[in-house]
């Protein structure tokens, strides 16, 4: 199987601007990399900061520049990687399982005739078979389950915000601008715009700290609450499923079975019972704090930090003690 | 227009007992239901119909108990419900489900959109729609909050990103996998409920669909599941009691000690 050399790490750009996830990858690239004594390969479409990759342990970078890489097409993106990847033949392919690794590495698994293990929470490397067994969570982040990929390249997409960053290295990896046949630059499904989601940040998988509303909250206007508190910590405002049918705020902020599983360094649920549906999106955040008036909501079960209270009172007192502290 | 929605049946979530001693998912006495993603495909489908006509048929991979998903699914007002089991399938993974969706939809003949939900609540890997539309040959869009405008040609869609939603136009056939936010499905009719009690529904095996035999079951995957476990149920922790800004205080400063903030 020599055949199969290497491990690539596959990095994502928006506008332009390197995916602080990108990172994320690059971490768990060179880490199984360094396990298997081989080398990182990342490959970054659009024009973006390669050098930063370069520095922060890539071997060589590998980029590619055209106006249709410029925004992530699945069909596009599959084609040019898939052609990449002929070149290269890695063991192991590391991407994010962002919304555009999970319309990827599907694709790309079905084109590269391999498996795909998603969302890895851990990784463990066997450096005689050279396979990595990949821990994700299942039914909800109930169970766990560990899975490997038996055919080459092994693919394997990481969840957000459980790996650190990759930190700069004394030595710099090579940028190379790759060239690729134009004819991949064309697929029947094309982008025509991207449109931001107005008012609060929404990004809650790259988000450190999450403050979340719900039933509790009795009305859409009292939101200003939690973006209040979340501001003052510098976070994203989520929501329970209750939250959003209600109409109080749009589904891009839920979090939850059927919303957003996010894993941030502080989750703050505000008037939300728990529902197992929504502590399925929320229950490997590394803290946990609860505001509840109810004192048997289910929350509170797995709350780090639990306060039996009325969040009308304490929601604004928090904002107020971080908005001196910050001052 | 004719609009295939792929389903699948998951043991719902709130049912199934997880021994954390016994390192056990027990999902023998858990309640069978439409992944819950999916009502949002079988409801996009129906709607789609409904403006431009045609035809929806479900189609579902699994044991024989997953007729009554498709049940459920003719009891909402699909006009087909297609079961594929076998034996030969035990062992799949989403690649080789991919697979074998890909060719039951190619049996199907004539279609113009091909459904998801985004994904499962039981794997929730996501990928099994861009895989069926890679193996088929045709474009995907995940994600799809919203349909701008669809002929049986052409679509423009909404695909939900991080920080709002991106706008793509594809031809079409094509598979969209749907978020919630596409619609609100309906709940089924009592006369939708009697109708789909005495409805056929054929089951395709193996060897009614083309298949290379060496790709399918445990076989055919490319992954290998280890292990399964349950992790440690989470404990809950420390209570602040007092008045709102003594709460607040305690709080703030837990949290600084832990350097969370």
């Amino acid at each position: 199987m020599a055949y199969f050399n290497g491990v690539v790490g596959v990095a994502e750009q928006r506008n332009g601007k390197l995916q602080s996830t990108s990172l994320e990858v690059l971490t768990v690239a060179r880490k199984v990399a360094d396990d298997l004594g081989t080398e990182v390969t990342a490959i970054l479409l659009g024009s973006s900061d390669g050098d930063t990759l370069a520095e922060r342990g890539a071997n060589r970078v590998w980029m590619v520049s055209a106006p249709e890489l410029e925004h992530f097409q699945a069909g596009v993106y599959n084609q040019v990687l898939g052609h990449l990847l002929a070149e290269l033949k890695p063991e192991v392919i590391v991407g994010a399982a962002t919304i555009a690794g999970k319309a990827l590495f599907g694709r790309l698994a079905a084109n590269l005739g391999t498996g795909l293990v998603s969302d890895a929470v851990a990784i463990e490397t066997d450096k005689e078979k050279r396979t990595v067994a990949v821990t994700r969570s299942v039914y909800g982040g109930n169970a766990m389950a560990q899975w490997v990929v038996r055919t080459l390249p092994q693919i394997i997409t990481i969840r957000s915000k459980v790996y650190g960053e990759a930190k700069p290295k004394g030595e710099k990896g090579e940028v190379i601008q790759k060239d690729v046949p134009r004819e991949l630059f064309s697929s029947p499904a094309k982008w025509l715009k991207s449109a931001e989601e107005q008012g609060q940040s929404v990004n809650l998988n790259q988000a450190d700290i999450i403050v979340s509303g719900g039933r509790g909250l009795r009305g859409p206007e009292n939101f200003a609450l939690i973006d209040g508190l979340a501001n003052a910590f510098g976070g994203a405002v989520g929501a329970s499923r209750a939250a959003v049918d209600a109409g109080w705020i749009s589904y891009a902020h839920q979090v939850g079975q059927t919303g957003k599983t996010v894993n941030p360094k502080l989750y703050v649920a505000c008037g939300i019972s728990g529902a197992i549906q929504h502590l399925a999106g929320m229950q490997s955040s590394k803290c946990i704090v609860a505001i509840n008036k109810d004192p048997e909501a289910p929350i509170f079960k797995i709350a780090t930090y639990g306060i039996v209270g009325d969040l009308f009172a304490v929601v604004p007192a928090l904002t107020q003690k971080l908005k001196a502290q910050n001052e | 227009m004719n609009i295939v929605v792929c389903v699948k049946q998951v043991p719902d979530t709130a049912t199934i007992r997880f021994e954390s001693e016994a390192e056990r998912v027990d999902i023998s006495g858990a309640t069978l239901i439409v992944n819950p993603m999916d009502e949002y495909a079988l409801e996009a489908g129906l709607r789609l119909r409904e403006e431009y006509g045609g035809k929806v048929t479900a189609i579902s991979l699994g044991s024989k108990e997953t007729e009554e998903t498709l049940r459920t699914a003719l009891a909402l007002g699909i006009d087909e419900g297609i079961l594929i089991s076998d034996p030969l399938f035990e062992g799949n993974d989403a690649y080789v489900t991919s697979y074998v969706l890909a060719q039951a939809i190619k049996k199907l003949g004539l279609f113009h959109l091909v459904l998801f939900g985004k994904s499962s609540s039981d794997s929730d890997t996501g990928w099994t729609g861009p895989a069926v539309a890679e193996f088929l040959g045709i474009p995907d869009v995940t994600f799809v909050k919203k349909i701008e405008e669809i002929s049986e040609s052409r679509a423009r869609v909404q695909r939900m990103m991080e920080e709002g939603y991106d706008l793509i136009e594809t031809s079409l056939p094509a598979v969209f996998t749907v978020v919630k936010e596409i619609n609100e499905p309906r709940l089924p009719s009592l006369k939708g409920k009697l109708k789909a009690k005495s409805h056929k529904i054929p089951i395709w095996t193996a060897n009614d669909l083309d298949l290379d035999s060496t790709k399918i079951g445990k076989a055919g995957a490319k992954c290998e599941p280890l292990r399964v476990w349950v992790p440690e149920a989470r404990k809950g922790g420390t209570f602040f009691q007092g008045e709102p800004e003594d709460v607040a205080a305690q709080l703030v400063q837990a949290l600084k000690k832990q350097q969370i903030i």
